[in-house]
């Protein structure tokens, strides 16, 4: 329920007063209000819940992680969960498209 | 996908095992708070990675299990009425109230509609001006900012055909109330990471100062858990009881302004009662007076009847992480997500469920209780 999923924020538009922006999630893309995120930007990544972007995550602390990995290697993704993350990802984002 | 997998890493998930070995001296038993990371633990199997001195039990944070049967009961009534279109999170569909259910509802031709944001319904409310349309807002601080911003934007678009079933609940009274409780077992908490996104960490200093508990705001991948029960028992280890932030990335110490804001504009403070735990005060948010145009509970003006859960289901103790789901003499047999007797067999991120799916039966615990 307090499931949030992280995509990449692609484009941000205004559609009447509402400030909305496209979102990528591995293959899914969907629309999501940012009423909370106004400093949200085409290219920043948000957490998603519900239809809303809750925030903007933090890139320095994203890039600590990778130098971190780069130096272990990577993950080989299970299959069976990556579908499950699918459903569930695709479940949290909503769809949203066409809001008017 | 980025942000997710390097967060399931396993050379850092078990690096950090290997540290949390290390560190370990005594036996401790931690809580994780939110459904959703015990689902991640149940999946991952993170229980059975960690070295066995460190007891996981399971939090009240599953929103569909604690939302009070009489509320459940109030959704069945007005979903049934032809004139209402009432939609809501999945989950809830299947959450037994005391005679009958909202699948139930729909399958007996009920206008019953499941949607993954509150929009949704703002959007079905414009399209369908002759049906009342009732969105079944229920929640924690993380859900609380969208449920408010769709009443917000309903009333600035001039609907008055959209209004909200609010059960909305806190998590700091829900932990001081188990910290309170004399049969408390916990020493430490995982807090939600998305709850304290919305909100901050800051009110969780405020308890772990009070009951000298050490707490730290995580996230949701098995990395981030295995590193705050780190971060947790490295505290316990050297007796502090601070409040940390594992999930830096998307927690900061004040949260979300613009989300908070919605919220207290649209809301208010209210006690609320949770399902198997009880009446919690200041626990829960209603709508604001200025908003009772918006207030299913007050335009269907419906009596609250005092109700009773089946008597085999020991729901209450495992949400205060008293006892685990497999203890209870239904699991599996009477209870199962299949024909749930209690809600934390209906949601994916109630413990019951969690156990259920990821095959967690008595024989492969090591139960203290
Ligand atoms: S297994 Fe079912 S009956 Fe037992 S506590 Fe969980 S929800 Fe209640």
């Amino acid at each position: 329920m307090c499931l949030a999923v992280p995509g990449k924020l692609m484009e941000t538009q205004l559609i009447g007063d509402n400030r909305v922006g496209t979102v990528q999630f591995g293959g899914i893309k969907r629309s999501v209000f940012l009423d909370f995120v106004p400093e949200a930007k085409a290219g920043d990544y948000v957490l998603v819940h519900v239809g809303f972007a809750l925030n903007v995550l933090d890139e320095e602390e994203a890039q600590r992680t990778y130098q971190l990995l780069e130096r272990i290697g990577m993950l080989e993704t299970d299959v069976e969960i990556e579908a499950e993350d699918e459903a569930r990802i695709a479940s949290v984002a909503g769809n949203l498209d066409a809001i008017h | 996908m980025r942000y997710i997998d390097e967060y399931r890493d396993p050379k850092i998930a078990q690096a950090l095992v290997d540290k949390i070995s290390a560190t370990v001296s005594r036996p401790w038993v931690l809580m994780e708070i939110c459904g959703g990371q015990t689902h991640t633990l149940m999946r991952y199997g993170i229980d059975e990675l960690i070295p066995q001195q460190v007891e996981l039990v399971h939090g009240p944070g599953c929103p569909v299990c604690v939302t009070p049967i009489e509320i459940v009961d109030k959704a069945v009534e007005i979903a049934s009425r032809p004139d209402v279109t009432f939609v809501s999170y999945g989950d809830m569909l299947r959450v037994p109230g005391t005679k009958s259910d909202l699948l139930h509802v729909k399958a007996q031709g009920g206008d019953v509609r499941i949607a993954y944001s509150p929009m949704e319904a703002v959007k079905i409310a414009r399209n369908n001006p002759s049906r009342k349309v009732v969105f079944f807002a229920i929640g924690f601080e993380t859900t609380a900012p969208a449920n408010a911003m769709a009443v917000w934007k309903a009333r600035e678009e001039r609907l008055t055909n959209f209004s909200e079933l609010v059960s909305h609940v806190l998590v700091p009274p829900a932990i001081r109330l188990l910290l309170n409780s004399p049969d408390n077992r916990v020493q430490g908490f995982i807090a939600p990471g998305h709850v304290c996104t919305v909100m901050g960490y800051w009110e969780y200093k405020l308890l772990a100062d009070e009951f000298h508990v050490p707490i730290v705001a995580g996230g949701f991948e098995p990395v981030d858990l295995l590193e705050a029960i780190w971060m947790l028992v490295a505290q316990l280890e050297e007796g502090r009881a601070e409040v940390e932030n594992q999930y830096v990335r998307s927690v900061t110490y004040l949260g979300n302004q613009p989300a908070q804001r919605i919220v207290e504009q649209v809301f208010e403070v209210t006690d609320r009662k949770w399902r198997g735990i009880g009446k919690i005060p200041a626990s829960g948010l209603r709508l604001r007076p200025a908003f009772a145009a918006y207030d299913a509970e007050k335009i269907f003006g419906l009596d609250t009847v005092e109700t009773a859960e089946p008597p085999e289901c020991i729901s209450a103790q495992v949400l205060k992480g008293l006892k685990k789901p497999v203890d209870c003499p239904a699991f599996g047999l009477s209870c199962t997500p299949e024909h749930p007797l209690g809600a934390p067999m209906v949601s994916a991120e109630g413990a019951c469920a969690a156990y259920h799916q990821y095959r967690r039966h008595a024989s492969s615990l090591v139960c203290t209780l």
